[in-house]
């Protein structure tokens, strides 16, 4: 075959790369403008996120809740379906991370509460991402629409349960009682010391693990069973899934289900890795930038793994940035992070095809 | 000749990555002439007239229009120039009138009014010089198909078109209103206008045209005086070999009944009925064609039979197996019960153009112990299977994990008819066999049909080329508004009555019900 092709690293690494560049260079002009050195800030910026062992953790802690909220988008994507309600559904799976833990703390071990706090996660989310799936398969209900106002939906009842049964008396804010030590997931200096290897401490724990383990389940699922078939067919050619004698609504709603599953494992990274204890707004917007790491990651589980590094990095290193550097507050390091969005998920086409047509033109000739 | 030619191409060449799809080509058109352009599906035409439009820049090359060099860079400067062009698939709006459809881009003034008053003045004028007969406050959805044609010729004629451009102008019409249509164009080459018109029925260009050009891979290898040549001439410089248009075969002989439609109805979601009690018979070892203008229930009866819409009212009866509205079967069970069927519209339906050719070849059997573990798909296995069925019907390139969408029309159609046929099915549905297939693969496949009908498959042939139902089919069903209102045996069959009975003209009046 003689057909023009577009190298594969054009795609993958190229063109995000070069809109990554972009959107560096736009924040280096935002930083001059307030007056600071952009080339000191990016020092500062990267040293933070990836210069000594516990910023590392961080910034791998926050690309853990990036992976699962990035691989639910992803998969639901890849079906046709854009669930915004990842935020919605991590809260409300990170409910019942929180419950698996407050109900068995005191009565099993770790090894027993981990597979019944993941079921938790992934029921409690699946169960909030139900609703909007069933109501599009059967009602024809936008899913966009139904899973963003299931966001808001989420925050309001999270606070009411919080109020109503799981707050702890005396407490300055509103958080259930802290969970016995055996609910609590093994952080990663522990893990590591048990094969003689020390590092310093972080937030970083063994859910980034389970954060792997998910992207090659969701690798293998998309690709390697019928059931990925399907929802491929169905993401591509909703008139083929029909000739095929694909259920499309059944498909809908299985996809979704699995997608708030992913985004419910938010809970076991913040709940019951980190701040043993059920709080409110845990889930911090992990949910929405879940949608722009899928953008990036191009729905792939490579991709989405690098893309969440790189904002787990963002996160890290720009809070070490406004730490180091106090006139630039952290509202400028998200108006950085919103920079990278915007060149690499809003923005993606305008180098795109003339990169593209580059790149054909030279193999053609 | 002395006068300048209405359009004069010199040398034009385009190239899209690695395809030439225009190269080195000149083309001289008389004034007041039709000149017809013909040639395979990926000859170039479409590419070339886009070109003369503007809607592709040529990479090399000039066009004169009446002798004056000129640059045409978008639609705009051709409407300028004089051209006009009638697409395939019309660009109308369908819930305007034929009135604001014509003065759509070309209102004149900011207040509609003055322009429409202006408008309809012109039109007026235009109608009656050029014999256009239409009601131009028609809403355009309530017209024809023929009409809604003629809105489009009369529309580029308004904008002062004196060479017009037609693309398959005759895919969707009845004969006799294809021509209708000839008679329009003679008409309109007498008061002066060129017409340049695509098609790759030879029998058009014949009837039709003073000269004819002929297309092949992007080239343009002969002109030719319309009179001065004859079909098999012009079909052999298409191709560039001997080409039979006819299909050889036996006589059927047909066996048990397999299939049954029992007064079959269907309604949809508005309510309208879209098949009416329809009933029919086919039996093992026959080919039955359903001949129809699309879009006159041939879909519809399409998707009843093959699972993907639920009947409404009536039976079906299959492999022993009776479906009723009550005991409906989805596409999947139906191919469980031996029901292979190739769609009418491979991209839409039949492929996922973005898969690798193995996973298209799949689709629909994908859940089928053959191709899954207890949990993972068997991947090898679908890809030595594609690879195996490629070179056994002649795939090209023959590569399993080449995307469908890069494969060429006639060979996506065979990965389609090969996955439906090696499921060794007991009927067959076939819609639009060789749509957009060039000509050396549509008589492959057609020898293919053939050839399962000798194997004892019963086979329910869909297609909108008459030629292709009358070659092919042993019995000859009519379709018409959602009712089947004719049959007649293939020999018995000829293009004239079938037309008539396409138009339901043998039964009541032609002009209204046509897209009713």
């Amino acid at each position: 075959m003689n057909q023009p092709k577009i190298p594969v690293w054009v795609n993958i690494a190229l063109i995000p790369f070069i809109n990554i560049m972009l959107a560096l260079f736009v924040s280096a002009l935002l930083i001059l403008a307030i007056g600071q050195n952009p080339i000191e800030a990016a020092g500062y910026l990267l040293y933070g996120a990836f210069g000594y062992q516990e910023g590392v953790g961080y910034t791998l802690y926050y690309a853990t809740n990036l992976i699962f909220t990035g691989l639910a988008v992803s998969i639901a994507f890849k079906a046709g379906i854009f669930n915004i309600g990842g935020e919605g559904q991590a809260y409300i799976g990170g409910l019942g991370v929180g419950l698996a833990c407050l109900a068995f703390d005191s009565s099993l071990p770790l090894f027993a509460i981990v597979p019944i706090a993941i079921l938790g996660g992934a029921a409690f989310g699946a169960a909030w991402a139900f609703i909007p799936a069933y109501l599009n398969a059967k009602r024809g209900s936008h899913v966009v629409i139904t899973t963003i106002m299931f966001n808001f939906i989420s925050f309001s009842l999270m606070v009411y349960i919080m109020d109503h049964w799981l707050e702890k008396e005396g407490a300055m804010s509103l958080r259930s009682r802290d969970f016995e030590e055996s609910a609590w997931l093994p952080s990663m200096q522990d893990i590591l010391a048990t094969f003689g290897i020390q590092i310093d401490s972080s937030p970083l724990n063994a859910s980034f693990i389970w954060a792997l383990i998910c992207c090659v389940l969701v690798w293998g699922l998309i690709w390697h069973t019928r059931w990925g078939y399907q929802l491929r067919t169905l993401g591509t050619s909703t008139s083929a899934a029909v000739y095929a004698g694909i259920n499309n609504g059944k498909v809908t709603i299985w996809v979704m289900l699995i997608s708030g599953a992913l985004a419910g494992f938010v809970g076991l990274n913040e709940i019951m890795g980190f701040n043993h204890s059920l709080l409110l707004n845990f889930t911090a917007g992990y949910g929405f930038a879940g949608i722009a790491v899928s953008l990036m990651g191009r729905n792939h589980p490579v991709g989405i793994v690098l893309a969440a590094l790189l904002f787990g990095a963002l996160y890290q290193g720009g809070s070490e940035l406004a730490f180091e550097l106090p006139s630039i507050t952290p509202d400028i390091v998200v108006a950085i992070q919103g920079l990278v969005i915007l060149f690499s998920g809003a923005l993606e086409h305008m180098f795109k095809d003339r990169i593209e047509s580059f790149f054909l033109r030279r193999s053609a000739a | 000749m002395t006068t300048p030619y209405a359009i004069e191409l010199r040398g034009i060449s385009k190239r899209f990555g690695a395809v030439q799809a225009n190269k080195d080509i000149s083309l001289q058109v008389p004034a007041a002439t039709i000149h017809g352009i013909i040639g395979e599906n990926g000859a170039g035409k479409s590419t070339l007239m886009s070109i003369i439009y503007g809607f592709y820049e040529a990479d090399k090359g000039e066009i004169d229009i009446d002798g004056q060099l000129t640059h045409i860079r978008n639609s705009q400067d051709a409407i300028n120039a004089g051209i006009g062009m009638v697409h395939q698939h019309f660009m109308l709006v369908e819930n305007f009138s034929v009135l604001e459809n014509i003065i759509l881009g070309a209102e004149g003034g900011s207040l509609l009014k003055e322009g429409v008053q202006a408008a309809r003045k012109e039109l007026q004028r235009l109608e009656e010089e050029y014999k256009l007969d239409v009601d131009i406050d028609a809403i355009v959805e309530d017209l024809p198909v023929g009409l809604q044609q003629r809105v489009e010729i009369l529309k580029a004629l308004y904008r002062g078109a004196k060479i017009l451009i037609l693309d398959e102008p005759t895919g969707v019409l009845t004969p006799q209103e294809a021509d209708h249509l000839f008679r329009i164009l003679k008409a309109l080459k007498e008061q002066g206008v060129t017409v340049i018109i695509i098609t790759h029925k030879l029998r058009e260009i014949l009837a039709l045209t003073d000269n004819v050009s002929v297309m092949r891979q992007g080239e343009m290898v002969a002109h030719r005086e319309t009179a001065l040549t004859n079909k098999e001439e012009l079909a052999e410089l298409m191709v560039g070999k001997k080409v039979r248009l006819t299909v050889d075969k036996s006589t059927a002989q047909p066996t048990d009944t397999i299939l049954s439609a029992k007064n079959v109805s269907w309604f949809d979601e508005q309510g309208i009925e879209r098949l009416k009690n329809v009933s029919f018979d086919l039996k093992a070892g026959e080919i039955v064609g359903i001949a129809g203008v699309s879009g006159n229930g041939q879909s519809e009866l399409l998707n009843v039979l093959s699972g993907i819409t639920p009947l409404s009212s009536g039976e079906i009866h299959f492999n022993n197996e009776i479906i009723t509205t009550t005991n409906t079967k989805n596409p999947q069970q139906m191919r469980e019960l031996k029901m292979a069927h190739v769609p009418e519209d491979r991209h839409k339906m039949g492929l996922v153009t973005g898969f690798e050719a193995y996973e298209a070849a799949v689709l629909g059997y994908h859940d089928s112990p053959a191709y899954n573990g207890k949990v993972l798909l068997k991947r090898k296995a679908m890809q030595s299977e594609c690879l195996e069925r490629m070179q056994k019907w002649d795939v090209r390139p023959p590569n399993p994990y080449l995307k469908t969408a890069n494969f060429s029309g006639g060979n996506q159609q065979k990965i389609v008819i090969a996955r439906e046929v090696e499921q060794n099915p007991d009927a067959l549905l076939i819609g639009q066999p060789t749509r957009g297939v060039d000509i050396g693969a549509i008589e492959n496949i057609h020898e293919e049909i053939v050839k399962l009908r000798d194997a004892g498959k019963a086979i329910l042939l869909v297609s909108v080329e008459l030629d292709e139902i009358m070659a092919l089919s042993d019995r000859i069903l009519v379709m018409f508004d959602g009712a089947i209102v004719g049959e007649v045996s293939a020999k018995d069959a000829d293009e004239k009555t079938l037309g008539l009975m396409m138009a339901n003209a043998l039964n009541e009046d032609t002009q209204t019900g046509a897209q009713a």
